[in-house]
């Protein structure tokens, strides 16, 4: 195993040209999972972001909250200005296995590992957070619902890393996060959903319900339609042409279709509130 | 008095086998069958590693016979030409780079010529899935009282339901360990194990050598609920099959992932009941079908299936019983022991019936289970009339006035008409757990214990019985400063030596306190008599004892007591008739439950447990004991569910297989009557298998309360509970 | 017995660190992680190993003042940090834990000390979390965790049952 270990932005990204580039590391959190026994995970060049101070900590500016790419969950969770602004930051984070996970998993991280059942992706698309990419050839921003285009896979380039992640201040008429786990703590979820209203309208973003977290266009056009859903069956059915829950180790396709369905229901209430 | 070995725990110097480092060691690794069933065409070594640098063992190595031996000697260490199950163990690797073996692993494959495997236990096996008898039968066992068509016959109802339950991993924190070495020409195998003596015969057996040539040493065991029972032999086998092969000390530590893939889980079972009541709701009748799935080997599943046999019926007067069970030969690895032994299975069909009974009949199921405990002078399933004192009705009541049971229900009442998704239940059981050996297991383990007087004064309780966090050390330290009237500084506990301890039997059976800790008394009591002072306590005990060494030097002053039945204690083997076990624990469960109809989820959000050991011998150890069964058993009922595939486990991970948080359980409240039984040491009987009987059945119940649903198959995942509720919506559209 | 022993003979790192309040200074293998650093090449066996993949919190440290599972912690992040291990717990600061039967086997319980630790040391996180939230990372198969819960508010309280 190898690691390259720069100490700022420019080595690293240096570092990204490679043939074959290395593998970013922020918090381990999930690369390290089960190491000593995935060898073949030793036999590879690795980048720690950890000594790269461009990449460190939350930063507010007027219209965003930046996060840094080694921003962790819990300095989210400790940031009063989140829970006050950005109050499903802060309940996401806190659902994320527990303070041992929390103090070194990062944002960055949980987009770029690209699981289904992220707890950390389903807000940030909720509340619209743009990715921060940069390569040696300069920076671009790429919004979080178009970042993946499949399961684990995105339109980051092999020689490009996530920098940070914004997300824009504006106020919101209604935010919920909900996560079904198989129990309440330090649990990968079965079911994940993200609401936010906006001015730029409905925001409904669901996990562990496709091959990526998304947003669900038709259940947001509905809302945004001002159509109150009289019963989750309602947006069962909208759901159905959002989302594509499977059966694996961890639940049933039926169970998160339906939970999926009641908990949204159960999120925008019958009656849509007032115009934000 | 506080646990002995408490401080070095938490302040982490304990040393558990992982933690010693053992200059010139080698890691060792198992190759394991990739498949449930077949014969062994090849074993292929990856031409690109350097083999010459690795021990490696395969079953030729073996000098004695290829058995672990237990009850049956059916299980090889090696498999030689055919694997039964999954994971079986065929090979094995060392190399100091405990990295290099790990690779060396994934570059050895088994090559299997696949037959039929048997799977599922619930259905009988096809002709070409038949391997052992004509049925797959590893054992049937009957238990018969009275007529019991004659009494169905005659019941005013008669209600039926069937119950399975799931495998259950144990998730003791310390995976699997051994250490293995040669001194002198005396094998030593050091590790994580319940029960010394049981390796020390399966090792004397399988490497062919003298008695005295073998010792095997417990090390600090972090936790074994009965999976540190049998499984341990097979490890130290392995590390000492290593250990001769390379002449180097070997260590062989599992990963969680093996350790969850390949060791032994709670069997799985199914339990029918056809239960006749009268126009009362007292019990006439009670028939039950046990069946348990013992996996590829007999190990100890015979007495698995006794125990759950036993307690079927449950802790009730019915003068027409008749229970058969049989476990069955499958191509799983091979379920084994785990905390209650075949009991929480038995105990969750019986407890859960006898709310679909109540039911049925239209009683409270309080009430229906006050008619029908066990007063004293009634007879159990087996014959054995209950006389110890004991008021199992008023166990019942108190834990009913303490879950505040009456004024709950109608907070659930109303909780269910106000709020559109959320509802709470209130669930019971009554059970009992019977303590140490079945039948006649105990004359037949024929426990030896020994107390020697030090030469400064100080005295050594020496028993195979292990500390495993159950509090062996401090309760044997608290028998023996009761007995002798020293203070419990001056009490020394031996390590688990077999080369210096006599064999008490293993600590398994909630039989540690109760049958050893009697031993101890009596020891206690004959070291008293060899310095010719039999009531000599505190600084004149230690006089005698020090002045009998001045007089003998050199010499060992060592007090001996044998297991003797308790007087009028009889049990027949070939009826199944008789005292079943010296003694029992009985308990009370209430549990209340709150379900969220948005994700079927349930969570319990109040558990009071009221028992009856006898004597309590250690408040705070007694209330940990129950508090940690209790958690294992909602975990049991509610998320711990093991998943196959072909035989394998797929989800052996603990980001997969759930266990209970400290976020996902309350507080759970503890009390205990204490009846002093005088068999036992202070008055005290087994206790650390009680609190996994009720649990499971209590938690179901309240949730079938809280919801309408009728479940009758654990762990009760929302998944199933959504499924449930789905049915009866269908079946009273139906109706409608 | 080597623990985290390379083959493939990766080059080491050398990497300065804070380890219970004393400067060290160690090479080592870039796959190895901080467990394996403590356990194995520094003989600080108190850190367990329970899962290897995040979830018992049995090898909780402290890293720069937060709790973190070192099973998942590259040794070489140890680089400039305040690595923080129950070797360097004071043993008086563990009486409530003691009498109150936080722990059984021990497999878990220096990991538990050190998250109970941090609460004892940051009271205000029960503003915001309770003492169940925060222990959630633990996972203890013997207690059912009353006696950890207990043990802590006891601790908080000054308080000895």
């Amino acid at each position: 195993m190898r690691v390259v270990r720069p100490r700022d932005l420019r080595t690293a990204l240096a570092a990204m040209e490679a043939d074959v580039a290395p593998t970013p590391l922020a918090g381990g959190t999930d690369l390290l999972v089960h190491w000593p026994v995935r060898p073949e995970a030793h036999d590879r060049e690795y980048l720690d972001l950890q000594g790269v101070g461009e990449l460190a900590g939350v930063r507010w500016s007027g219209d965003a909250l930046e996060l840094g790419a080694m921003a962790s969950y819990w300095d989210v969770i400790v940031d009063r200005r989140a829970k006050a602004e950005l109050p499903l930051l802060v309940r996401a984070a806190r659902q994320v296995g527990a303070i041992q996970i929390q103090s070194r998993g990062t944002w960055a991280g949980n987009v770029a590992n690209g699981s289904p059942a992220a707890d950390g992706v389903p807000v940030l698309m909720a509340y619209d957070a743009v990715l921060v990419l940069a390569s040696r050839g300069g920076r671009r921003e790429v919004a979080l619902d178009a970042y993946y285009t499949g399961y684990r896979t995105s339109v980051r380039r092999d020689d490009e890393l996530i920098v940070a992640i914004r997300i824009p201040r504006r106020p919101h008429s209604l935010e919920r996060f909900v996560k079904v786990g198989p129990r309440r703590a330090q649990a990968i979820a079965k079911v994940g959903l993200a609401v936010a209203r906006s001015v730029s309208g409905w925001r409904v973003v669901a996990a562990s319900v496709a091959p990526t977290v998304r947003r669900c266009p038709s259940v947001e056009r509905l809302l945004d339609d001002g159509v109150a859903p009289r019963h989750s069956g309602d947006l069962e059915a909208a759901l159905r042409s959002d989302v594509a829950p499977i059966d694996d180790l961890r639940s049933t396709a039926a169970y998160r279709a339906r939970v999926l369905a009641r908990v949204l229901f159960d999120a925008v209430g019958t009656g849509v509130p007032d115009s934000p | 008095m506080e646990r002995i070995e408490g401080l070095a725990k938490l302040t982490g110097a304990e040393r558990y086998v992982d933690d010693l480092a053992v200059q010139g060691a080698l890691w060792g690794m198992t190759v394991r069958s990739p498949a449930p069933r077949g014969r062994i065409r090849e074993i292929r070594f990856d031409p690109a590693v350097d083999w010459s640098r690795f021990t490696v063992v395969d079953h030729r190595d073996v000098p004695g016979a290829n058995e672990v031996l237990l009850i049956e000697p059916d299980q090889p260490v090696l498999a030689a030409d055919r694997v039964r199950h999954v994971h079986e163990p065929v090979l094995l690797l060392a190399h100091p780079s405990r990295d290099a073996v790990r690779r060396a692993v994934r570059s050895v494959q088994i090559v299997v010529d696949p037959e039929p495997a048997y799977l599922d236990f619930r259905r009988p096996p096809g002709a070409d899935q038949v391997q052992r008898g004509d049925d797959n039968v590893i054992k049937r066992l009957k238990i018969e009282k009275g007529d019991v068509e004659a009494a169905l016959a005659r019941a005013a109802r008669v209600v039926e339901g069937t119950y399975r339950t799931g495998a259950q991993e144990h998730v003791y924190l310390e995976t699997q360990g051994m250490l293995a070495w040669e001194e002198d020409g005396v094998l030593f195998i050091k590790g994580s194990l319940q029960c010394p003596y049981y390796v020390h015969r399966a090792a004397v057996r399988a490497l062919g050598r003298a008695l005295d040539r073998v010792r095997i040493v417990q090390a600090p065991t972090g936790g074994g609920f009965g999976g540190k029972e049998e499984y341990p032999s097979m490890i130290a086998l392995h590390a000492a099959l290593l250990a001769l092969k390379s002449g180097r000390p070997v260590k062989i530590v599992y990963d969680r992932g093996e350790d969850m893939e390949a060791t032994t889980k709670r069997h799985p079972s199914i339990v029918r009941h056809r239960t006749g009541v009268d126009a009362d709701g007292r019990l006439v009748a009670q028939d039950v079908e046990v069946v348990m799935d013992g996996g590829a080997y007999v190990t100890l599943s015979p007495v698995v299936l006794s125990r759950g046999i036993i307690h079927a019926a449950g802790p009730y007067r019915c003068d027409d019983v008749r229970i058969v069970g049989r476990a069955m030969f499958t191509n799983s690895p091979p379920h084994g022991a785990f905390r209650g032994f075949g009991a929480p299975q038995t105990h969750f069909a019986n407890e859960r019936h006898m709310d679909v009974v109540a039911t049925a009949v239209g009683l409270d199921p309080i009430e229906l289970r006050r008619r029908n405990l066990i007063i004293d002078g009634d007879e159990t399933a087996t014959g054995q009339v209950i006389a110890d004192g004991v008021d199992r009705v008023a166990l019942l009541d108190r834990a009913v006035e303490l879950s505040g049971w009456a004024v709950k229900e109608r907070d659930h009442e109303r909780l269910a008409r106000t709020d559109p998704w959320l509802r709470r239940g209130m669930g019971l059981a009554c059970f009992h757990h019977g303590a140490g050996f079945t039948g006649s297991g105990e004359v037949v383990l024929a426990s030896r214990l020994d107390v020697a007087g030090l030469p400064d004064g100080r005295v050594e309780v020496r028993s195979a019985n292990i500390e495993m966090g159950q509090g062996t050390l401090t309760i044997f330290t608290r028998i023996a400063a009761e007995r002798l009237g020293v203070d419990p500084s001056r009490i020394v506990i031996a390590e688990a030596d077999t080369g210096r301890v006599p064999n008490s039997g293993p600590t398994v059976a909630s039989r540690t306190a109760m049958v050893v800790g009697r031993l101890v008394e009596e020891a206690c009591d004959d070291l008293r008599a060899r310095v010719s002072r039999p009531d000599a306590t505190g600084d004149d005990l230690r006089r005698a004892i020090v002045d009998w060494h001045a007089a003998n030097p050199g010499a060992e002053l060592v007090g001996r007591a044998a297991y003797e039945p308790p007087p009028g204690v009889r049990w027949d083997d070939a009826t199944y008739r008789g005292d079943a076990y010296a003694a029992y624990g009985w308990g009370a469960y209430v549990a209340e439950v709150e379900v969220d109809l948005r994700t079927w989820g349930a969570r319990v959000v109040d558990f009071v447990a009221v028992q009856d050991v006898g004597t309590v011998l250690h408040p705070t150890l007694a209330r940990g004991q129950v508090q940690g069964g209790v958690a294992q058993g909602i975990g049991w009922a509610l998320m711990e569910e093991c998943r196959w595939k072909e035989g394998a486990m797929t989800n052996a991970q603990l980001t997969n297989y759930i266990v209970p948080t400290s976020d996902d359980l309350p507080s759970l409240r503890v009390y205990f009557e204490e009846t002093p039984w005088p068999g036992g040491p202070l008055g005290a009987k087994g206790l650390g298998e009680l609190p996994i009987d009720g649990p499971a059945p209590a938690v179901v119940n309240a949730i079938a309360r809280a919801t309408g649903a009728a479940p009758t198959e654990i762990p009760l995942t929302p998944e199933r509970l959504m499924d449930l509720l789905d049915a009866r919506e269908r079946g009273r559209a139906r109706i409608a | 017995m080597q623990g985290s022993g390379a083959v493939r003979g990766s080059p080491e790192i050398e990497i300065g660190f804070t380890l219970n309040g004393r400067p060290t200074t160690v090479t080592v293998d870039p796959a190895a992680r901080l467990l394996d650093l403590l356990r194995y090449d520094l003989g600080l066996t108190g850190t367990k190993e329970g899962c290897g993949e995040g979830e018992c919190g049995a090898c909780t440290v402290w890293l720069d003042g937060l709790p973190a599972d070192s099973c998942l912690v590259p040794a070489f992040q140890a680089e400039g940090r305040d690595v923080r291990t129950i070797e360097s717990v004071d043993p008086a600061r563990l009486r409530a834990l003691h009498v109150s039967g936080a722990t059984q086997c021990g497999a878990c319980t220096p990991g538990v000390v050190m998250t109970a630790l941090w609460i004892l040391e940051n009271p205000a996180l029960l503003e915001s979390h309770s003492i169940r939230e925060i222990m959630a990372g633990n996972i203890c198969r013997c207690t059912g965790y009353d006696g950890i819960i207990e043990g802590i508010e006891d601790a908080m309280s000054g308080r000895l049952p």
